[in-house]
């Protein structure tokens, strides 16, 4: 575990493409622990992409990515026990749907930490009761509802005790009714300390709980600023076309 | 003409023929199940290789040889495939039975697999990255998330496979094999007698299947269970 405030992730000229199409273009930063940084950016402008890579579940094309202090996007590196330490939240939630609520949230653990089935299941007795939903532990997830499924999905991800949360547009399937739920834990997550990278629309969330938002479009970081001078003077004009159509 | 009575007794009763139909059954129960437990694990083997070689570009080898297989398997009348491994390939082992259970294995796992194929290639996309991201590596993901639900998925196709593969023993009499049908058939030369042998081989067929279809009906609805 890297102490708050030090560096968790290095990026240094990232690049990707799908076939001939080049989704990044070169894309440096810095991820402190601690950090919520929120990214934005129309549809199609790579920010997802960019996301996927910070896992590598999209296999970078060019430039480096240092996970503490590690580079991970080398042969010698050993993806699984590095996804271990990142938690990821998808858009369509995949919950595993073959298993009860309790057992999605404790198969990880349990085969990948090794922990014993008790303590495995007070940890996700514990987790439900972090999100809200201690009743639902014997559901399958067909019997949730959205909102209900990414907080599950979230407690998921926070049962192998990551450093870092990644959120791939959390909200974006979800009825309106239900964003505020899935939000609200969010913001405690955010709140507790953890370090969280969130892919968004949302920007009432950008707003009030990004430590920093990153403004992505055509595969590069455009604005990098703290959140409160992020939506104070736009300069950019890009940045300002896109929220003229968003807010 | 001899009584419907009179024509029991001479099928079933005297010289106890009767065991040529138990002694049938037996040998049919024995290779069908066999069969489908090796039919199987080849099946999932092939549906395996053929998906990860399609998913990750590795196996290249491996995909090759499965598809030659599926090719030459699916291709070719079982019937000849039996032929061809009493007479050729096993023509050294006298055991029709192991004979009889290698060649329907072989035959219903290219059948098995495509069906196991299908299963996991109708599973989200999204299962795969959710389990990639927990951590688990490819196996595991396999393991613990994709095939349990592939497998909810074809179990109706399996169950009709199973059925099918049970039908098809009935040309172990090719190879001289005494299985239920040639049992039946050999008590038809013996008496003349249609009637009672045939229908009597039909209806066993025909009961084995129909409390197979239960069962699964039965274990389907439990697997359900997350669907609801």
């Amino acid at each position: 575990m890297i102490a708050k405030g030090e560096t968790l992730f290095k990026i240094n000229d990232l690049k990707k493409s799908f076939g001939d199409v080049d989704v990044l273009k070169g894309i440096s930063t810095e991820i402190k622990s601690g950090e919520v940084l929120v990214i934005i950016g129309p549809s199609g402008s790579g920010k997802s992409t960019f996301l996927r890579c910070l896992n590598l579940l999209e296999e970078p094309t060019d430039g480096e990515i240092f996970f503490e202090g590690n580079k991970i996007n080398d042969k010698g590196c050993d993806v699984n026990l590095l996804r271990q330490k990142m938690g990821m939240v998808f858009q369509q939630f995949n919950l595993f749907p073959h298993m009860t609520v309790k057992k999605n949230i404790e198969l990880a653990p349990l085969k990948l930490l090794k922990i014993s089935q008790d303590e495995a299941e007070k940890s996700a007795q514990s987790l439900l009761e972090r999100v809200g939903l201690p009743d639902k532990a014997t559901s399958y997830p067909a019997q949730l509802s959205g909102g209900q499924k990414q907080r599950i999905a979230i407690a998921r991800s926070l049962a192998m005790n990551p450093d870092v949360m990644l959120f791939d547009e959390p909200t974006s399937a979800l009825d309106p009714e239900m964003v505020g739920e899935v939000l609200e834990l969010m913001k405690e997550l955010a709140r507790s300390g953890m370090t969280m990278v969130v892919v968004t629309h949302e920007m009432g969330f950008a707003r009030e709980v990004a430590t920093r938002i990153a403004f992505i479009d055509e595969g590069r970081i455009m604005v990098d600023k703290p959140a409160k001078e992020f939506f104070e003077n736009p300069d950019n004009p890009r940045l300002k076309e896109f929220l003229s159509k968003v807010l | 003409m001899a009584s419907f009575q009179e024509k029991f007794i001479q099928c079933f009763v005297t010289e106890d023929r009767y065991l040529f139909f138990i002694k049938g059954l037996s040998n049919t129960l024995i290779i069908t199940i066999m069969a489908a437990i090796f039919g199987i694990l080849i099946g999932f083997l092939v549906a395996i290789v053929k998906t990860t070689h399609d998913r990750t570009g590795k196996l290249k080898i491996l995909n090759a040889v499965c598809n030659v297989y599926l090719t030459v398997i699916r291709g070719t009348p079982t019937t000849v495939q039996l032929l061809i491994m009493y007479y050729i390939i096993m023509s050294g082992s006298t055991n029709k039975i192991l004979i009889a259970i290698m060649t329907f294995a072989i035959n219903s796992g290219a059948y098995v697999a495509e069906i196991v194929r299908s299963g996991i290639m109708s599973i989200d996309n999204g299962q795969f990255e959710a389990g990639r991201s927990l951590g688990f590596n490819y196996v595991q993901t396999m393991w613990f998330i994709i095939v349990p639900q592939a497998f909810k998925n074809v179990l109706p196709a399996l169950v009709n496979e199973f059925i099918t593969l049970l039908k098809e023993t009935s040309i172990s009499g090719y190879i001289a094999l005494n299985d239920l049908t040639r049992g039946g058939d050999i008590v038809r030369s013996i008496t003349y007698e249609t009637f009672f042998p045939l229908f009597t081989v039909a209806l066993i067929y025909l009961i084995i299947v129909m409390v197979l279809t239960h069962f699964v009906g039965k274990l389907e609805r439990r697997l359900r269970a997350g669907d609801r």
